[in-house]
């Protein structure tokens, strides 16, 4: 709640019109005991009175009734009415809406179908048609306008519900014995409230609007009883000769409904969560670099892409998350290099940092340098990384579904991947998009390529992803979890495919994964993370045989390998840190058995031997004896 | 030994194109009709790739999808569908997101409130007492009773479902992929205290996952589900280190094992068979290398191959 206060306040114009809304408020609530003149007293020896005459601050109208007293009252009633239709109508529109979007199915149907007939009438002439139907009269109003809202609010929160009701949470409440009525009130409706609060917010200044213009045309209030849109009704046909009349009560109903869209409109950003994570905060092109040390001397020239001491980190208000916390590691060309790790382990934010892909805000690289062929990319000019993605230095990520773009045809999207870098004409482009397709072994590709990403299984999808990858020949390829999200078979598929095409053309790839079973298929060396750090790197095959990070060696062991039948499992215990208050040492001390005192105290550094590198201050295998045997 | 669950001709089949008046435009068998006992005490592990049906099966279990014919038996007895507050008592759930599967704006202890009020009716000082004793059984500290999910890890949400779930004191439960979520160091965490609340509670598992390791490392039984149908169901330790359907093959050796040099085990033009137009027979035979001209007749039925407890459904076993 002070969450949402702090956010609410940020915004400057929500602020201000809570401001105004509090002050109209208080006024209306306050007209009772104010010493006012009687609104309904006609004097029309003193009809037209200007502004500040005596015994009438803002004059008197075409009666000569007090305006500030006929104002005031009037704000009251025309609050009283648009706040009592949106009430009504969110009440009615949400009831109806739980039900069409809990049960689904027919109800759903007959239901909508109703709310989308009441939504083809203008809404003016439905309105005046129940007010016919009923009879003049404020209540009528009130019932007109809240009628007619109510298929907004229905929309609204049946889509809300529709989404909700096939949450897994509402299922769980099933098992537990909740019936139909008691999922809805205990389950649904805490969820949707904040989107009726948010609907409400928006459309109550519409509904006041609505209210003044059915009193305007003479149905709503009924002499002489005032409200703002009477008064500007009655005041209409004295509008050239005394503008005054018709000034007062359309300056508060300006006021009344700004204020009441800027607040709204505020409410709405403070507490959708979409927009509070930052959706409408658009990140920059690249990530920016910030970095407090020298650009570290390039060392390594066989390497294709070296990263030296790279550290990325997430400033998210007061905190810093260390989501990459000095990270070195070098591929070659044709080599395929493993970087396993868990959630949160920063191998995923290692690789976007490559091509500065990286969100910023909040992500920022503080440290360290990427070399593509020995020139540094942090920190390098846009034109040049836009050059470089997707033409020198490609990705593939996890779930095609989610990077391919839903309504362009696969081959158009491959088309795109290769003009951007190279200039072809249409047609050469389409040539060499269904000579990819075939490449990477998908059946068909003349008519493949003009299918949708939908009409594709996940396998093919993937398929298509590496094809966008190898689009511009590149030179090295990053693979994020390329085939967490694939069924085994179709994984086996992917891999191999991966491996041919780095034999065939010397492809560098970095393969990101936390399956051990891929990394000892595919890659020729592995680098395990923890934390944000690497603490063990070296030739799979040596590292899989004999784990020299403590690390290492239990995450081996806790993943069940098939053909070794039923057993009990070795659990790590305990959590991996968080990064944003990580303790000096080594970051796996808390959850090692054989951590000592002296592992948290200090930074522990790298010990290499050869083609292997380890953190660790006692480490499972002797790296150094390995070598020399 | 007694058997404590068992499905009859259990199938599901779903209606695709609906339309306002009149009948679907075709219909989707996404469980044929398939027979399994669960004997007491034991778990019944269940493998498969998407869209083979397992998560259908299990929902049916549970009684959130009725069944388009066939029976449930547990305890002999048979399960009437309609009322889920009577299978809430038999038999629970533990769904494979543990996050979504706790509603955002309820605390902790709202949510495991809920199964012993409405299925058991226990008044409220005994709740909190129930409580208790559940979440020391799953390592759980009795100060996150008054959190909200968004506060846990993976592993935690997973361990409050599993909680939830023993609230219901069921004795059969549902795993569908509950451990697919989690990270591999907190996956053993959650899999070794599920194994140790079996023996402690002396419940009964049905464990549904697409990880093989996973499923043979922690399964007395593994039944294999292709295309909705059960093609090979025998003890775990023979099924994928024997197999004798050439799917259970094809998903052994596809699966990356460290020592094992990397090859595509089958031709990469391979695709699933389309569910809205199922081939004849065996529903493998367009990726089987054995297929022959009966498997394109007839649709091979589940039988004993070698030994009484291993059943494979094909017309040339391995």
């Amino acid at each position: 709640m002070s969450q949402f206060l702090t956010l609410l306040l940020r915004n400057r114009l929500a602020a201000a019109g809570g401001v105004v809304l509090l002050i109209v408020l208080a006024l209306a609530l306050l007209t009772p005991v104010l010493p006012l003149a009687n609104p309904d007293a006609t004097d029309t020896a003193n009809r037209f009175q200007p502004v500040l005459s005596a015994g009438h601050l803002l004059g008197t109208d075409h009666l000569g009734r007090d305006q500030l007293s006929r104002l005031l009252w009037g704000t009251r009633l025309s609050l009283a009415v648009g706040i009592a239709a949106a009430v009504f109508a969110a009440s009615i529109g949400a009831a109806i809406g739980i039900i069409a979007g809990y049960f689904g199915g027919r109800t759903d149907n007959l239901i909508m179908r109703g709310v989308d007939m009441l939504m083809a009438f203008p809404y003016i002439l439905l309105a005046l048609a129940i007010v016919a139907a009923l009879g003049p009269g404020l209540v009528n109003a009130l019932i007109a306008v809240a009628a007619v809202n109510v298929p907004f609010f229905a929309r609204n929160i049946r889509g809300v519900t529709v989404g909700l009701a096939h949450k897994e949470f509402i299922d769980a409440a099933r098992l537990a014995g909740l019936g139909h009525t008691r999922i809805i009130f205990s389950e649904i409706l805490p969820n949707v409230v904040p989107v009726i609060v948010i609907a409400m917010s928006t459309t109550i200044g519409w509904m006041i609007l609505e209210t003044a213009g059915l009193s305007f045309l003479g149905l709503g209030s009924q002499p002489p009883q005032a409200d703002l849109g009477s008064m500007l009704g009655e005041a209409r046909g004295a509008l050239i000769t005394h503008p005054l009349t018709s000034v007062v009560p359309g300056a508060m109903i300006l006021v009344i409904v700004m204020g009441i869209n800027l607040l709204g409109d505020g409410v709405r950003d403070a507490l959708d969560p979409r927009l509070r994570s930052g959706a409408l905060a658009r990140p920059m092109a690249a990530t920016r670099v910030a970095r407090r040390a020298p650009v570290p001397q390039n060392e390594d020239a066989g390497a294709v892409l070296a990263l030296q001491g790279l550290e990325t980190q997430f400033h998210v208000k007061d905190r810093v998350y260390k989501a990459v916390g000095g990270v070195s590691l070098q591929v070659k060309p044709g080599e395929c290099l493993g970087l396993i790790g868990e959630s949160g382990s920063g191998k995923s934010v290692t690789a976007l940092s490559v091509m500065g892909l990286v969100a910023s805000p909040p992500g920022v690289i503080t440290a360290g340098a990427a070399r593509y062929d020995g020139a540094d990319l942090i920190g390098a000019p846009y034109e040049t990384l836009r050059h470089l993605r997707g033409n020198r230095i490609a990705y593939i990520f996890q779930d095609p579904q989610a990077t391919l773009h839903p309504l362009y045809r696969v081959g158009d999207q491959l088309v795109e991947a290769i003009r951007s870098h190279r200039p072809l004409s249409k047609s050469e482009a389409w040539a060499r998009a269904v000579e990819l397709l075939k490449q990477v072994r998908i059946p068909n590709p003349e008519s493949r390529a003009t299918s949708f990403p939908h009409e594709m299984s996940g396998g093919m999808r993937q398929r298509v992803g590496i094809a966008m990858a190898m689009a511009n020949n590149p030179d090295v390829i990053i693979a994020d979890e390329p085939t967490t999200a694939l069924d085994v078979t179709v994984q086996a598929q992917i891999l191999s495919l991966l491996n041919e095409l780095r034999r065939e053309r010397g492809l560098a790839i970095v393969f990101i994964t936390h399956d051990f079973g891929v990394v000892a298929q595919l890659c020729d060396r592995v680098a395990v993370m923890y934390a944000g750090r690497i603490v063990e790197q070296g030739p799979t095959e040596a590292v899989l045989a004999a784990p020299a990070h403590p690390y290492t060696r239990r995450l081996i062991a806790c993943v069940p390998e098939l053909g070794e039948g039923r057993r009990k499992l070795e659990a790590i215990p305990g959590l991996p840190p968080a990064v944003d208050r990580l303790d000096p040492g080594c970051a796996f001390a808390p959850r090692c058995l054989k951590a000592q005192a002296v592992c948290k105290q200090g930074d522990i550094a790298l010990a290499e031997e050869g083609a292997r590198v380890v953190r660790c201050l006692f480490p499972e295998t002797d790296i150094r004896l390995e070598q020399s045997v | 030994m007694s058997e404590v669950l068992k499905l009859d001709g259990l199938a599901k089949s779903f209606a695709v194109g609906k339309r306002l008046f009149g009948g679907p435009r075709g219909m989707v068998h996404a469980v044929r009709p398939v027979d399994l006992v669960v004997q007491q005490g034991e778990t019944l592990g269940i493998v498969g790739e998407s869209g083979c049906g397992k998560s259908t099966l299990a929902r049916m279990l549970v009684g959130l999808l009725p069944a388009t014919s066939g029976r449930i038996e547990i305890n002999g007895a048979p399960l009437d569908n309609a009322d889920p507050s009577e299978f809430g008592k038999k038999i629970q759930y533990v769904f494979q997101d543990p996050i979504s599967s706790l509603n955002p704006r309820k605390t902790i202890r709202q949510i495991m409130d809920a199964p012993l009020k409405r299925l058991h009716h226990i008044d409220r000082a005994t709740r909190t007492q129930r409580i208790s004793e559940i979440f020391a059984s799953v390592n759980l500290r009795e100060e996150f009773l008054d959190r909200y999910p968004h506060e846990f890890s993976g592993g935690q949400a997973q361990r409050i479902g599993i909680a939830r779930a023993l609230a219901a004191e069921a004795k059969i439960l549902i795993l569908d992929e509950p451990v697919s979520a989690l990270d591999v160091s907190v996956q053993a965490q959650v899999l070794n205290l599920l194994a140790d609340l079996k023996v402690r509670l002396g419940l009964t598992y049905l464990f549904i996952s697409h990880d093989l390791a996973v499923v043979e490392a922690v399964s007395d039984r593994v039944a294999v589900l292709y295309f909705g149908s059960v093609v090979e169901v025998g003890p775990a330790e023979q099924v994928f280190a024997a197999p004798r359907h050439p799917y259970t093959r094809l998903l052994a050796q596809s699966a990356p094992v460290v020592g094992r040099p990397l090859s595509a085990p089958e031709g990469r033009e391979s695709e699933l068979p389309d569910p809205l137009n199922p081939p004849q027979g065996c529903a493998f035979k367009a990726r089987c290398p054995k297929a022959s001209e009966i498997c394109g007749r007839e649709v091979p039925p589940l039988a004993p191959v070698g030994g009484t407890d291993h059943l494979a459904a094909c017309h040339h076993p391995l």
